[in-house]
C-alpha cells in the first residue's frame, strides 16, 4: 500500500504542473466522452481549444470574445479566492452579479433619457454597490448568527433570480418595448453605454479592469499584510486570534470583495454585451468563477490565466455547438471534470507519496 | 381570490408529497454528516437521480425500476466523490461544488432527447381502513410506496444511529477520526458506505421529482432542492425526527405558496416563488439564535480530511 508524507513546503513545480495535467487529462477524458455523444473527438477538442485562437475564420471572432467572457470570469474569481483562502465560502457570485447588474441598470434607467458624463461613473458605483449589499446578508448572519454562509449565499441566487424576473418583466421592462420582457438596451442610452473601447472587437471597460485587478489583488495579497492575515484566519483561525485580527472584520472584508467584484462583473456585462436586463441575463458566470479561482490556485496570476482557459472552452464551446452539434451542457460536464481532476492532483501538491515496504 | 378554495386536507396530503425529495435526501445526507464528511454535492446527486430515474422509467414502463435505477445513480456519482475527498484527500467544500457542476452538467446532457414526455404513473396505495378516516386518510394514508418508505426511513435512521452499535462507530468517526482509527474503526472504509447511502437516497430524492412530484424531466428541475436540503440537516441539529418536521414545515410553504398562485392572489409569482429559499434562510437564523445553538449536534470532524499517521 501506499503511504502519505505531509510536504513541508508546497511545491511550486507540482503547484503549477497541476492546472495543466488537469486540462490534459479533461481533454482525453472529454474527448471519450464526445466520442460516446457521437462527436469526433479529435475535431471537437481541436475546434474547443485550438480554433477560437489559431483558425482564420474564427479567430478575428474569437479572440476578443475570449477577453470579454474571461472577464467576467476574473473580477469574479479574484474575489472569490480571497475568501476561499480564508475559508470564507461565498458561492453565490451569481446573485450578486445579478443584483450588480439590476441595481446599476435601475439607477441609469431611472435617469433616462437624461444625458450627462456622471451617469456612467455613477451607475457602475452602484452596481458594486448592489453586489457588495446582496454579499452583505450571509456576512452578517455570519457574523452576528453564526449561519453558514454557504447555504445563505447560494439560497439568495434563487431570489436574485426571481428578482431579475420580476424586473424583466415588471419595473425595468421598456415601456416601447411592445410588451415584450427585458428592458431598454443600455447601449442605445449612450450616458450609461458601456462602450466598446478598441472598435470593432467589443472589448469594453470590464476587460480593462480584470487587467487591473488582477495586478491591484497580487498586491494586496502578496505585498501587504492583509494578504497573510487572510490566510492565517484560513489555515489557523486561532493564532488568527492570538495575533490580535477580528475573524468577523475578515469576514466581512472577504464578503465586501468578492460582492463588490460580481456586482461590477454584473453592471458591466449589463451595459456591455448583454446591453438589458432580461430573464435570461445570468449564463452562471458567477459559479464557473469558483472553477477559475481553483484552476488558477488562488492566486491572481493564476486566475487570469485559469480565467482565459475557461473562457476558451466557452467560445469554443459555442463553435462545437454550431459546427459540430455539440449539446451545451456538454461543456458544462468538461468544466466540472476540470475541477475534479485538478482537486485530485492537490495531492499530489500536499503529500510526498511513499510505497510502504514489507515489515 | 378565495381561500376556501384550498381544501385542507388535500393540502396537507400534498404537501407530503412535495416535501418527501427532501426528506430522503437530507436523510442521506445526515448519516453522510454523522460519518463526517460534508458533501455538498447533493444537488448534483439528485439531479442525477430525477434524470436517470425518469430516463429508466420511461423506457421500462416502470416508477419503481425507475426509482431503484436513480438510486444506483446517485450512489454511482457519490463514490466519484468519496474517490477524491477519501483517497485523493481533496478538500470537502470544492469538491461538493464540483459534483454539483458535474452533476448538472451531465443530467442536462443525458435528458435532452427526453424532454416534454410524461412519466409512468406510480399508484397509491390506500392502507385499509385507516386511509378512509375522513380528512386524516386522505392527509396520511393514501400515497405512494414512496412516501411510507421515507418515513419508515426516519425510524430506521433513528434507531441506527442512537441504538445500533453500528451507528454508534458511525457517529464515532465522524465525532473524532484520528480516536475512532486507534481504537481500530476503519475510518475510510465506513465513510465510504456513508457517502454511498448518502448518494443513494439524494438519487432516490431526485427520482421521486421527476417520476412522481413533477412529473415529467426539464432542466435543472431540482432548482435548489439539494441546497436546502443540505440546510434542512443544519435546521435539523442532525436529528432524524426534527428533519422530518423541518421538511414539513418547508414542504408546507412551497404548497402554500403555488397554492396562493394557482388561486390567483394579488401577490407577483416572482415574489411568491422566492418564498422557500427565504424561508431557509430564515430558519437557519431561527435556529442559530435559538438557545439550543446550531452547531450542537454537528459531528466533531465535519469537513475534515482524515490522515493516516503511520
Amino acid at each position: 500500500m501506499f503511504k502519505l508524507i505531509p510536504r513541508e513546503n508546497v511545491s511550486p513545480v507540482l503547484s503549477l504542473l497541476g492546472p495543466l495535467f488537469s486540462v490534459g487529462l479533461t481533454m482525453i477524458v472529454g474527448g471519450i466522452l464526445f466520442y460516446f455523444l457521437g462527436v469526433d473527438p479529435f475535431a471537437a477538442i481541436k475546434m474547443i481549444f485550438w480554433d477560437p485562437l489559431m483558425s482564420e475564420t474564427f479567430s478575428t471572432y474569437s479572440i476578443p470574445q475570449i477577453f470579454i467572457k474571461g472577464a467576467p470570469l476574473i473580477l469574479i474569481a479574484l474575489g472569490l479566492s480571497v475568501g476561499f483562502k480564508a475559508n470564507v465560502w461565498n458561492i453565490g457570485a451569481e446573485g450578486q452579479y445579478i443584483m450588480g447588474a439590476i441595481f446599476g441598470a435601475s439607477f441609469a434607467l431611472s435617469l433616462y433619457p437624461l444625458e450627462s458624463i456622471v451617469i456612467f461613473p455613477a451607475m457602475i458605483l452602484i452596481g458594486v454597490i448592489g453586489g457588495c449589499l446582496w454579499s452583505m446578508i450571509p456576512a452578517f448572519l455570519k457574523v452576528k448568527f453564526q449561519v453558514n454562509e454557504i447555504l445563505v449565499s447560494l439560497m439568495l441566487v434563487y431570489v436574485a433570480e426571481q428578482i431579475l424576473a420580476l424586473a424583466s418583466l415588471g419595473f425595468l421592462r421598456n415601456p416601447d418595448g411592445a410588451g415584450f420582457p427585458g428592458s431598454r438596451n443600455l447601449n442605445q442610452y449612450t450616458s450609461a453605454s458601456n462602450a466598446e473601447i478598441i472598435a470593432g472587437t467589443g472589448i469594453h471597460l470590464g476587460v480593462l479592469l480584470s487587467f487591473l485587478m488582477v495586478i491591484f489583488f497580487y498586491v494586496l495579497l502578496f505585498r501587504h499584510s492583509l494578504g497573510f492575515k487572510i490566510k492565517l484566519l484560513g489555515n489557523s483561525p486561532k493564532a488568527s486570534g492570538f495575533s490580535g485580527d477580528n475573524p468577523n472584520k475578515l469576514i466581512f472584508l472577504c464578503l465586501t470583495l468578492s460582492g463588490s467584484l460580481a456586482g461590477l462583473a454584473g453592471i458591466m456585462e449589463v451595459a456591455g454585451p448583454a446591453g438589458q436586463i432580461n430573464i435570461d441575463f445570468n449564463v452562471g458566470y458567477g459559479f464557473t468563477a469558483i472553477i477559475v479561482a481553483f484552476l488558477g490556485r488562488l492566486n491572481p496570476i493564476g486566475i487570469f490565466f485559469a480565467g482565459i482557459v475557461m473562457a476558451l472552452t466557452y467560445v469554443g464551446g459555442e463553435l462545437t455547438q454550431f459546427m459540430l452539434n455539440l449539446p451545451a451542457a456538454a461543456i458544462q460536464v468538461f468544466q466540472g471534470m476540470l475541477l475534479f481532476f485538478l482537486l485530485s492532483f492537490d495531492l499530489f501538491v500536499h503529500y510526498k507519496i511513499k510505497l510502504k515496504g514489507n515489515k | 381570490m378565495d381561500l376556501s378554495e384550498i381544501n385542507f386536507a388535500v393540502l396537507v396530503a400534498s404537501l407530503i408529497v412535495a416535501s418527501t425529495p427532501l426528506v430522503l435526501a437530507a436523510l442521506g445526507e445526515l448519516i453522510v454528516e454523522k460519518s463526517g464528511v460534508l458533501n455538498l454535492g447533493v444537488e448534483g446527486m439528485m439531479i442525477i437521480g430525477a434524470v436517470t430515474g425518469f430516463i429508466v422509467g420511461v423506457e421500462t414502463g416502470s416508477a419503481y425500476i425507475g426509482m431503484m435505477a436513480a438510486a444506483m445513480a446517485g450512489a454511482l456519482l457519490s463514490l466519484l466523490f468519496a474517490f477524491i475527498i477519501l483517497i485523493m484527500q481533496a478538500n470537502q467544500v470544492a469538491s461538493g461544488l464540483a459534483l454539483t457542476i458535474f452533476g448538472l452538467g451531465i443530467a442536462a446532457l443525458m435528458g435532452h432527447p427526453y424532454t416534454g414526455i410524461k412519466s409512468p404513473q406510480i399508484s397509491t396505495i390506500s392502507i385499509p381502513f385507516i386511509s378512509e378516516i375522513p380528512v386524516l386518510g386522505t392527509m396520511f394514508f393514501q400515497h405512494d410506496l414512496i412516501v411510507y418508505l421515507s418515513l419508515i426511513s426516519v425510524l430506521v435512521i433513528w434507531y441506527f444511529l442512537n441504538r445500533m452499535r453500528a451507528g454508534l462507530i458511525l457517529r464515532s468517526v465522524g465525532e473524532d477520526h484520528d480516536v475512532a482509527h486507534s481504537l481500530g474503526y476503519r475510518v475510510v472504509t465506513i465513510r465510504f458506505l456513508a457517502i454511498t447511502f448518502g448518494g443513494a437516497m439524494a438519487g432516490v430524492g431526485g427520482g421521486y421529482l421527476s417520476l412522481v412530484r413533477v412529473p415529467q424531466w426539464t432542466e435543472g428541475m431540482t432548482a435548489g432542492a439539494g441546497w436546502i436540503a443540505l440546510a434542512l440537516v443544519v435546521f435539523s441539529g442532525w436529528r432524524p425526527f426534527r428533519l422530518l418536521i423541518g421538511a414539513y414545515i418547508f414542504g408546507g410553504i412551497t404548497i402554500l405558496q403555488l397554492n396562493l398562485q394557482a388561486i390567483g392572489v394579488n401577490i407577483n409569482i416572482a415574489l411568491l416563488s422566492m418564498a422557500p429559499y427565504l424561508a431557509t434562510i430564515l430558519a437557519l437564523v431561527v435556529i442559530s439564535m435559538s438557545r439550543f445553538r446550531g452547531n450542537r449536534g454537528a459531528p466533531g470532524c465535519l469537513g475534515r480530511s482524515f490522515v493516516k499517521i503511520t
